[in-house]
């Protein structure tokens, strides 16, 4: 069994995985049952001056058949007061004592809002602070979460604000809703962050009902942007992720979130450089339960892969992330198929008929029988045939040995620019 | 006795249909798993060609009025033929994730469509603009339904001729009701009505109006009359009380449910799926003990797999190498036994098939109280004769192409053209002869002027 404990900017944890803050560290009963499912720490649903929230407040999208391929959310921030919070957060660190748990902060973008919130809350006994500059929905109509997290100014000066008080650690949370996330993570670390944390929630809207032409969700027949998360979303936390850990004047510890659903998502992140991972939509469709699948996975995995400790998986893969003018253009792969393994769904041919290369060919052979074939000298490596092929196996992307070396589009335009005829 | 414990409403329940239909996550479990094929071999499989993966992602996505609308486009019948079909011969074994996985449902998803836009009450097609041409059609079956949908969508005047008080043919009166309730092929028949097509029950051709007063009324005449009773036995006491033709037998189960066969002992002669039918249909009628009598073997049974396993799943014994030669009758003029012997199978010189043959001395009776004949269908000869067309034994001679016989106004189709050679008889397959047969007179009277004009 490999060592799963983690720390990210001084805060110990026993597991990588930590909850967000979001609707399942809503109170104590909550956070407690959650420890003890196995969740290594918590971030605590968002403390502030107290809101009032609406009534129908998530909705997902299904695909094929699926539930909850992804989450949308209008809910705000906590709408419970500080004091209630504070206590619940006392009684649970009292008896989880090793597990962590992280305040999440929102206030406005003021000094002294600022240290007010982080004295009291210190002052209760917490392993560190999140600031939340990423809500995109309600509170950022009131100038806060991810309506100040789009301004590095003010990512900077807050972050700051709240340094000048901090006794722990402090977690800096992005928006994704922005250009260049790297932009406001430059901007954390200027303001003296200790980490980050991403992604927030995407601007989202999950969908319009047919019968009604009501947003979904709404409320008494009024929808609003909501934030977006769930297994969707994880391709865009991954690249967000991946470019702040290989971007150097970003620099610090990441803790990963978006659409992290399984111990391999978790892996993935790790891989591309967050040091632990937060949890949410994966909770809320499936209980605390869930952990105890991510922990026994993660741990078989480090096993089978011989790693001793979970650390040792991060930013294994940030090296390899990079910008396109640095990719070799002489590099080819070029689709095989397995016409043992192949069951003539034809949905390669078709794929790559109308829609990339046409270099399938329905082909039948001596004996009459359809099957699939490749013509490799006009296949680009696009590998559509191999994504839409149902089959495990049927199609592999073989690499074709280039007799030219490694040349990128950076390396080529420096070399025509020196070109002198 | 038990019988006396039977009342007619459970036996009527025993009719219901035995197989539900999908719920509503189940399709769109199933519809989902769908791969949506390119060029899919379900298509190829189906007889009418059914575009399988269009429906099926219809359902997934929620619009079973298109996904009804496909599977009706190409089959008229196809209500009927998602119950009926033997899929597993079909458009499911055919499913590329047969070595996978396992096949998709594609019966069941086929009903799970047609059975909503039944409930719905849903007219799916509309008739063609009309071109001034006439046709009538012989017979309401499955082959005549088809050639008469098709031919009002392409502007024809469409009269149906049915000997029966209602159409639908086999679907309607030979197929049991727990498999397929007459409702569906009734909702069959009025899809083909609402296109104008006008039907003509109880109207015998032949007696009722002869085939030379349609050759002169119409542009061109479908003779699809299917096929007619089960020929006699030829041997001693076949006219006794308690003695059936399957097909009146079955076809009375889907009309009135009596209960004179509760407690009873009955005897079905023949291994085919008509007697899997009255075998199953006796065992839902009350009958104390059924046993299906077959001159051959299991191996050589012309009835499907799934309807053996159905019989024996309902408790229908089966005496293999048995052959009836007398049925012996009571003092009252009752089936009291049938008498048979055993048979054994011997290779006979100039014929491929191994023959049956009785074992002298091997004779026994069955104590039976019922006799039900279900050894094949006879066929409407005198009828093919009245409209002169050439014939093989009763099996009208087309082209297979168009269903032409050899009166150029009169095309044929169903088991009215099926015989020796051909595979099997299944309502997909003459559902598909009546659309073949529809666009060759639609070319013959309508386009083939069209494209010299």
């Amino acid at each position: 069994m490999a060592d799963l404990r983690i720390n990210l900017a001084g805060i110990a944890s026993l597991n990588p995985f930590w909850l967000a803050s979001a609707p399942p560290t809503n109170t104590g009963y909550q956070v407690q049952r959650a420890f003890e499912a196995g969740w290594g720490g918590a971030v605590w649903k968002t403390l502030g001056d107290p809101i009032i929230n609406t009534s129908s407040r998530f909705a997902a999208v299904h695909f094929n058949g699926q539930r909850v391929a992804g989450f949308n959310n209008i809910e705000l921030i906590t709408d419970r007061p500080l004091e209630v919070n504070l206590k619940e957060i006392y009684e649970t660190k009292k008896r989880f004592p090793h597990n962590v748990i992280v305040a999440s902060l929102m206030v406005e973008p003021r000094q002294e809002k600022w240290h007010e919130i982080v004295k009291k809350v210190e002052a209760i006994g917490v392993d560190g602070l999140e600031l939340n500059f990423g809500c995109p929905h309600g509170m950022a109509e009131r100038g806060m979460g991810s309506a100040s997290g789009q301004q590095p100014d003010l990512v900077e000066a807050q972050t700051m604000w709240v340094k000048e008080v901090a006794t722990t650690p402090v977690i800096v949370k992005l928006t994704p809703n922005i250009t260049d996330i790297t932009a406001t993570a430059k901007a954390a670390v200027r303001g003296g962050a200790d980490a980050i944390s991403l992604i927030n929630t995407i601007n989202s809207l999950a969908g319009v009902d047919l019968d009604t032409w009501n947003t979904i969700p709404h409320v008494g027949g009024k929808g609003a942007h909501g934030g977006y998360c769930g297994p969707a979303v994880k391709p865009i936390a991954l690249n967000m992720v991946a470019e702040c850990a290989r971007n150097a004047a970003v620099g610090v510890p990441i803790s990963g979130i978006g659409g992290i659903s399984t111990w391999r998502d978790a892996v993935e992140f790790m891989l591309m450089g967050a040091t632990g991972v937060q949890v949410c939509t994966a909770v809320m469709h499936h209980g605390f339960r869930i952990v105890e699948e991510m922990i026994d996975g993660l741990n078989n995995f480090l096993d089978e892969k011989g790693l001793t400790s979970v650390t040792e998986l991060v930013g294994k893969s940030v090296p390899r992330y990079s910008d396109w003018g640095n990719l070799d253009l002489n590099y080819a792969v070029v689709a095989r198929i397995d016409t043992e393994t192949c069951i003539n769904c034809n949905k390669c041919h078709i794929a790559c008929e109308d829609t990339s290369h046409q270099c399938i060919d329905r082909v039948t052979g001596d004996d009459g029988k359809a099957y699939l074939q490749v013509r490799e000298e006009d296949c680009v490596g696009c590998n559509l045939c191999s994504i839409v092929c149902p089959v495990e196996g049927a199609i592999s992307m073989v690499e074709v040995p280039s007799e030219e070396g490694i040349m990128t589009w950076n390396e080529r335009q420096a070399a025509l620019a020196n070109f002198t005829p | 006795m038990r019988a006396a414990f039977i009342s007619l409403d459970d036996l009527k329940q025993n009719f219901a249909e035995v197989k539900a239909g999908m719920r509503p996550k189940e399709a769109s479990e199933e519809s989902n798993r769908c791969l949506y094929c390119y060029d899919a071999p379900c298509v190829q499989a189906c007889p009418t060609g059914i575009n399988i993966p269009s429906f099926i992602k219809k359902i997934a996505t929620g619009n079973l009025l298109g996904s009804a609308r496909t599977i009706m486009e190409a089959n008229p019948v196809g209500a009927s033929c998602s119950r009926v079909c033997p899929t597993e011969e079909l458009c499911e074994g055919a499913c590329v994730l047969n070595h996978e996985s396992k096949p998709i449902l594609i019966g069941d998803l086929q009903r799970y469509a047609t059975d909503w836009a039944i409930r719905n009450r849903q007219v799916l097609f509309q008739r063609g603009s009309s071109n001034g041409k006439s046709v009538a059609i012989v017979g309401g079956g499955p082959a005549g339904l088809s050639a008469a949908r098709e031919l009002a969508r392409f502007g024809f005047n469409v009269t149906i001729y049915e000997a029966k008080e209602q159409a639908g043919g086999l679907d309607t009166y030979g197929i049991v009701s727990f498999r397929l309730p007459p409702a569906i092929s009734l909702w069959e028949v009025e899809q083909v009505q609402a296109l104008g097509v006008t039907l003509r029950t109880g109207t015998k051709v032949g007696i009722d109006v002869t085939a030379d007063e349609l050759l002169q009324a119409y542009d061109a005449v479908v003779l699809a009359v299917g096929m007619s009773k089960v020929p006699m036995l030829g041997i001693e006491g076949e006219t006794l009380a308690g003695v059936y033709d399957a097909i009146d037998f079955v076809e009375r189960t889907k009309t009135e449910i009596d209960s004179q066969l509760i407690g009873k002992r009955v005897a079905v002669i023949g291994a085919g799926n008509t007697a899997i039918d009255a075998a199953t249909c006796s065992v839902r009628l009350g009958a104390d003990q059924v046993q299906i009598v077959y001159r051959r073997t299991e191996a050589e049974m012309t009835a499907y797999d799934f309807e053996f396993e159905f019989a024996k799943k309902d408790g229908v014994g089966f005496r293999w190498l048995t052959a009836p030669k007398r049925i012996i009758g009571g003092s009252d003029g009752e089936v009291v036994g049938l008498e048979c012997v055993r048979m054994e199978l011997v290779d006979v010189a100039g014929s491929g098939r191994k023959q049956p043959v009785p074992v002298a001395g091997t004779e026994f009776v069955l104590e039976v109280d019922a006799v039900v004949k279900a050894i094949g269908q006879t066929r409407y000869q005198s009828l093919i004769d009245q409209f002169g067309l050439a014939h093989v034994h009763g099996t009208v001679t087309v082209d297979p192409r168009t269903g032409q016989t050899s009166h150029p106004k009169v095309f044929a189709a169903g088991d009215v053209i099926f015989g020796g050679g051909q595979g099997e008889a299944m309502v997909v397959s003459a559902a598909q002869q009546g659309k073949l047969a529809a666009s060759a007179i639609n070319h013959q009277l309508v386009t083939s002027h069209n494209e010299t004009a």
